[in-house]
């Protein structure tokens, strides 16, 4: 049998958990995942350890899972004032991909909690993010699994419905997708768009990606220029979001905020320009000029 | 959120920072009486007038009613009543409010602190920001104090001094020291400096802010260093543990419409443009907005419905966007995932028969789960509603309602 072992940040052997398990999200998503066919080892509900729910065992921290289950992987549904405490936890029992969906985390206990989760050498993933689907092998996330089909193109975005978007214009464009990333919309991200880029560039399983920003930050220009130094090894198509989106107005996520001049879309449009990534002007377009970037006929 | 300057003064002075005394007043009279008060307490015998809304600018701004400045200076207790009078109940008109200008409510009577003595009084920068590159806070520092800050980056960048401060361990007295020595300041008014400095990060610290933007910092004649006008924002997601702050929110200083939205679930922000539009998801909701523009037209607002769109949310997104006389389209945008479309195109007819008379053309593109059966109830519904799948169909036919 053939497995890829090389999948990015999640694939069938992953063994995930999922931190707030026992609430109203983190049920229905669990269940969403389990369908999907996501390996999830379990959950963990402070003060409901030994019971089981979804026919998975509940435990009351995330070092009991991972003794009892080996759980590597974790999603985490805890509300926001407790969030960042569930994301230490998760980087101090030794899980190494921790992806966050909740949102509206402050941002102070994420400046700590992020070089935090570092030090204990993890990933973060979010938060305020979609998740991370490997199609036809681990969704962990709260994604439509059925909008991503299995190809090779991969796909790093900060915000959820328009990585839907993307995927379904490149399933139209006749293609398909590796793993799709959800970096998140929040000013303080464990996990860079670059960084994002980078995995991707190095999956043997990706021939393309697909980098979906949008207004505030230096995300996008700090990976467009990292991909020229690293040789724009595979085509890259860009989309940012909020060109028509005034100045100093937060735009739903926390972090889509014009500061500065650099943070604005055309600004950022530019720099990915001039670093040979093909730009979609309209969201429209994003799988159109996938199928041009790689040559095939959309 | 943004606080008013008179706000952002009682945090600092509760962190120990030393600020420009002033008091609050909602009437000449009151006016009058919080100039007596600081006479007594500070000995001023000038008195600084300064309007309070949120937005800056207000030193150069005019009230449009009486065409007096929104900061002004009464040089006895005389003046008092009848300079307030000239600002309190005015708008305002800076170069940050739009040409509509902001509604004075208050003013704030503030001692004099530009005060001749042993020696010149000068202004500085000092701000403390969320650094998002780094995951960091900053301290933002400048000898060209009371000016445009962007003015000073883009011209002479050498000019502002700059310190990272780690947010686990806070920041460290040589931190403070640095920058008061880069401000070339020495003897009392520097360690007066390193104190503000210290304390204005606690400030910054404890009330989860994502910017502190003292400016100017004045050095007073007598060597003193005082927070003259304060710029605070505070983090949004943060406002659950600091409840004294979250109470110093004024909504008159927001979008009513906005307001309105804000309590029925809906993020929205008002834009300036002919077509209106609904979107689940913050991303696409931008999305959504440009290629709105791409077509010809112009985004009337941001709005996004958030993950759980039903009958309800769309028919209080329907009944905001539809209060601006300005909107001559409206283009739904969904992308159905756990969301169901066609449970949202059931939303969008009960929505649309419950308000009745729209006189608007609506469009309604749904994509996803049970995209195809959406576009069904939407086109056997009989009502004026457009419907479209793809992104790329749904531009066109705005494009289309707008040629007319």
């Amino acid at each position: 049998m053939y497995y890829r072992y090389m999948s990015v940040m999640v694939n069938k052997h992953s063994k995930v958990i999922v931190q707030g398990f026992t609430g109203t999200e983190g049920s229905f998503h669990a269940q969403q995942m389990i369908e999907y066919g996501t390996n999830v080892v379990g959950g963990v509900t402070p003060g409901k350890g030994g019971t089981t729910h979804l026919g998975k065992p509940v435990f009351n921290t995330v070092e009991d899972a991972v003794k009892s289950k080996g759980a590597d992987t974790t999603i985490i549904f805890v509300p926001p004032a407790f969030a960042a405490d569930a994301i230490m936890e998760a980087a101090d029992a030794g899980i190494k991909t921790i992806i966050t969906i909740t949102e509206g985390i402050p941002v102070k206990d994420m400046m700590k909690a992020k070089p935090f989760v570092k030090q204990k050498g993890a990933t973060l993933i979010g938060p305020n993010c979609p998740g991370v689907i490997t199609p036809g092998e681990a969704k962990v996330g709260i994604m439509p699994g059925f909008v991503f089909k299995p190809g090779r193109v991969g796909v790093v975005s900060k915000s959820g419905t328009l990585t839907y978007e993307a995927a379904d214009q490149i399933t139209k464009a006749g293609l398909g997708v590796s793993t799709a990333i959800g970096i998140g919309g929040d000013p303080i991200i464990g996990t860079s768009t670059r960084e994002a880029v980078q995995m991707l560039m190095e999956d043997p399983e990706t021939d393309a990606i697909v980098m979906i920003g949008e207004i505030g930050g230096n995300y996008e220009a700090e990976a467009a220029k990292w991909i020229k130094e690293n040789g724009n090894k595979k085509p890259v198509v860009g989309f940012i979001a909020g060109q028509t989106a005034p100045a100093g107005r937060r735009m739903g996520h926390a972090g889509a905020i014009i500061g500065g001049k650099d943070d604005t879309a055309i600004a950022k449009m530019r720099i990915m320009k001039e670093n040979g990534i093909y730009v979609a002007e309209s969201p429209a377009e994003i799988g159109e000029v996938m199928a041009k970037a790689l040559g095939v006929d959309a | 959120m943004n606080i008013h300057e008179y706000q952002a003064k009682e945090v600092l002075k509760s962190y120990g920072v030393k600020i420009q005394e002033g008091i609050v007043a909602d009437s000449p009279e009151a006016a009058e009486e919080a100039a007596k008060q600081l006479n007594e307490s500070t000995g001023t015998s000038w008195y600084v007038l300064k309007a309070q809304i949120h937005a800056g600018g207000r030193g150069k701004g005019e009230i449009k009613e009486t065409g007096s400045r929104g900061v002004v200076l009464a040089k006895s207790l005389e003046e008092v009543p009848e300079k307030s009078k000239n600002i309190l109940n005015g708008t305002l008109v800076t170069i940050q409010t739009g040409e509509e200008g902001k509604f004075v409510k208050k003013i704030l009577v503030a001692q004099d602190v530009y005060y001749p003595g042993k020696s010149e009084p000068k202004e500085y920068y000092l701000s403390i920001l969320l650094d998002r590159a780094t995951g960091s806070n900053v301290i933002m520092a400048s000898t060209e104090g009371g000016v445009d800050i962007e003015d000073v980056a883009e011209h002479n960048p050498e000019k502002i001094i700059k310190e990272w401060v780690d947010p686990a361990l806070g920041i460290q007295p040589y931190q403070a020291r640095k920058v008061a020595f880069q401000l070339g300041l020495q003897g009392n008014a520097f360690k007066e400096m390193v104190k503000f400095i210290m304390a204005l990060y606690a400030a910054y610290d404890g009330s989860d802010a994502s910017q502190f933007e003292i400016n100017p910092v004045l050095k007073t004649s007598d060597d003193q260093i005082l927070a003259v006008d304060a710029k605070v924002n505070l983090d949004d997601n943060a406002l659950f543990r600091n409840k004294k702050l979250a109470e110093m929110r004024d909504l008159d200083e927001e979008d009513p419409l906005e307001v309105e939205a804000g309590e029925s679930g809906l993020n929205y922000v008002k834009l300036d443009g002919n077509v209106g539009c609904m979107v689940n998801g913050a991303g696409l909701a931008m999305a959504t907005m440009d290629m709105i523009k791409l077509s010809g037209g112009d985004p009337a607002n941001f709005l996004d419905v958030g993950g759980g769109a039903n009958a309800q949310t769309v028919e209080a997104g329907f009944r905001i966007i539809l209060k601006d006389p300005k909107v001559k389209a409206i283009l739904i945008n969904v992308f159905g995932g756990i969301v169901r479309c066609d449970r949202i195109a059931t939303g969008v007819v009960e929505a649309y028969k419950s308000i009745g008379d729209i006189q608007v053309p609506i469009i309604v593109r749904l994509q996803g789960t049970n995209a195809e059966e959406g576009a069904k109830i939407i086109d056997e519904s009989g009502l004026k509603v457009t419907s479209a799948i793809t992104l790329k169909e749904a531009a066109e036919k705005v494009q289309n309602v707008l040629k007319g």
